[in-house]
């Protein structure tokens, strides 16, 4: 009978200071010598991280109310739109919102602003009711002054990624970067090996109420992501070779660094923001000692031409061949570039480690798994579109 | 012999000045256009790659600054924020000259400012706006 731990037993062994705790990338490493009963005898916890653009982000904000309360009904910070249909002074930051007339500073600027103190323009219009009054209201805010300032992200952390190329003879922008014309480059995001949800690909031990590190503090995953997709095409281990499933999460975003939240402007797309997340994978028994112990060379991606409309297929690729600077498609050698920080991951993860092996961080049972066998409906043009 | 990559900006009575012809001639220094804008009565501007004895490319800056050419090494006039950066590698995607690359370590950015060619692709490709290049 193999080895088997429960959460209760890895976490009285992060307490005592007794757990071994490794970053995705060692246990990769020593997966290479080792066998998964050694692994699950000697390793514990194994910690996970990403840095990628996400562009479904975004910040639940409570204003306070001002007196003469307002009912806001259309709000600007920074010009930048917010959602108004929360209550009077409740609303939604999404990271890519922006004013069309100055589309390079967006919702995650303001949400980078606010993190690092600074001063935003509120600006809010209501009708005016018996109970809120005031119709207009031109004010600054920080992040000190506002009530709750809670980051919620509906779709993170991909489960794989595709390589972006290009085969037309122009270049173009995409939020896969800036693609030269005639597959010239290949650009790339997953952190491979690192990537949390490469290592646990069943779900295993990530699932509803997981305990997170989120954009520098304790965050949580609070549902599965939108567009969560299980049932993608899928290697010899298990893997998705292309993107597949997703987390929703949240946590409080006044505990958050802009070393992990990061704005960003990609060029004639529009605004997107950088998110850090670690995941702690905690190495219950046999099978998730092998989940975690995947490398580079183990996880396939596919190629996909940014350039054409439906995105057609050229190719797969493993995460080494991509890391080694160049791959080949189609016969053709194509220089590769990543668009996520494999640096930042990589501090995330050890981080992570840092706070696991501290005591002050506990690995949670999820209080409900992921749904399994989801796909997805695309848009549908009915006849209402004719109107 | 050395090799270094120069900015020079022209003033608008320079253009009938065979001021390359004298750094070949005078100072023999082998010089490399590797790009170049000219607005015909207005302005000029030049990336040069000068390599010769240092002496030599020390006197031929020294001959275009009396004919009133400003001329400035080619890393003084590129800007970047380097404590921003976040090692994304976005900018690396679009650098064919091999001045950014991602050092296959520490995964981290380098910049071999010396290696730039001025194509000023990058600057559009930082999602974080970091890059600002001072040509003209």
């Amino acid at each position: 009978m193999s080895k088997i731990k429960s959460y209760e037993e890895i976490n009285r062994k992060l307490k005592s200071g007794e757990a071994v705790v490794l970053t995705a990338e060692e246990v990769s490493r020593m997966a290479l010598e080792a066998t998964p009963e050694e692994i699950v005898e000697k390793v514990d916890v194994v910690t996970t991280a990403t840095f990628g653009a996400m562009c479904s982000s975004g910040a639940i904000i409570n204003f306070g109310h001002a007196n003469p309360p307002i009912r806001m009904e259309k709000i600007r910070l920074n010009g930048v739109p917010c959602y108004e249909g929360l209550a009077a002074v409740d609303s939604y930051i999404g990271a890519t919102a922006c004013d069309p007339d100055n589309p390079t500073y967006g919702g995650a600027h303001v949400i980078q602003d606010l993190l690092e103190g600074k001063d935003i323009v509120l600006e809010a219009w209501g009708k005016g009711t018996d109970c809120y009054p005031r119709k207009y209201i031109k004010t600054t805010i920080n992040i000190n002054t506002i009530n709750e300032l809670i980051l919620f992200n509906p779709r993170n952390a991909y489960q794989n990624y595709n390589v972006a190329v290009n085969t037309t003879n122009k270049m173009i922008h995409t939020y896969m970067g800036t693609l030269l014309p005639g597959m010239r480059n290949a650009t790339y995001s997953t952190s491979g090996e690192l990537s949390p949800l490469l290592n646990d690909p069943e779900f295993k031990t990530i699932g509803i109420g997981t305990r997170i590190f989120l954009g520098g503090t304790q965050g949580f995953v609070v549902w599965p992501g939108t567009q969560f997709h299980t049932t993608k095409p899928k290697n010899e281990l298990g893997i998705p070779v292309t993107n597949a499933a997703t987390i929703a999460v949240m946590g409080n975003l006044k505990e958050m660094s802009s070393d992990y939240i990061q704005a960003a402007y990609f060029e004639k797309y529009g605004v997107s923001m950088f998110v850090g997340i670690g995941i702690p994978i905690p190495v219950l028994d046999v099978e998730m000692a092998k989940r975690v112990s995947v490398n580079n060379s183990q996880i396939q991606t596919s190629v996909l031409d940014y350039g054409t409309v439906g995105m057609p297929k050229l190719g797969e690729v493993t995460y080494e061949e991509l890391r080694s600077g160049s791959i080949k498609v189609g016969g053709k050698k194509i220089r590769t570039a990543p668009v996520a920080s494999l640096a930042k991951a990589r501090k995330i993860a050890q981080e992570l480690k840092e706070w696991l092996q501290s005591g002050n961080f506990e690995v949670s049972k999820p209080v409900q798994m992921f749904p399994q066998n989801t796909s997805l409906n695309s848009l549908k043009e009915t006849e209402a579109g004719n109107d | 012999m050395i090799k270094k990559r120069y900015i020079l900006n022209f003033p608008p009575d320079s253009g009938d000045k065979a001021m390359s012809y004298h750094l070949v001639k005078d100072y023999d220094i082998r010089i490399n256009i590797l790009k170049a804008e000219v607005y015909p009565g207005k302005r000029g501007s030049l990336l040069l790659e000068l390599q010769g004895k240092k002496e030599n490319i020390e006197l031929g800056v020294e001959y275009l600054v009396k004919q009133n050419v400003v001329c400035e090494p080619l890393d003084k006039r590129i800007h970047f924020q380097k404590e921003k950066c976040i090692d994304c590698g976005n900018c690396t995607a679009v650098c064919f000259a091999g001045a950014l690359t991602m050092n296959k370590t520490t995964w981290e950015l380098e910049f071999d400012k010396n290696k730039c060619v001025v194509c000023e692709l990058c600057i559009p490709a930082c999602p974080l706006k970091l890059f600002k290049i001072d040509f003209n």
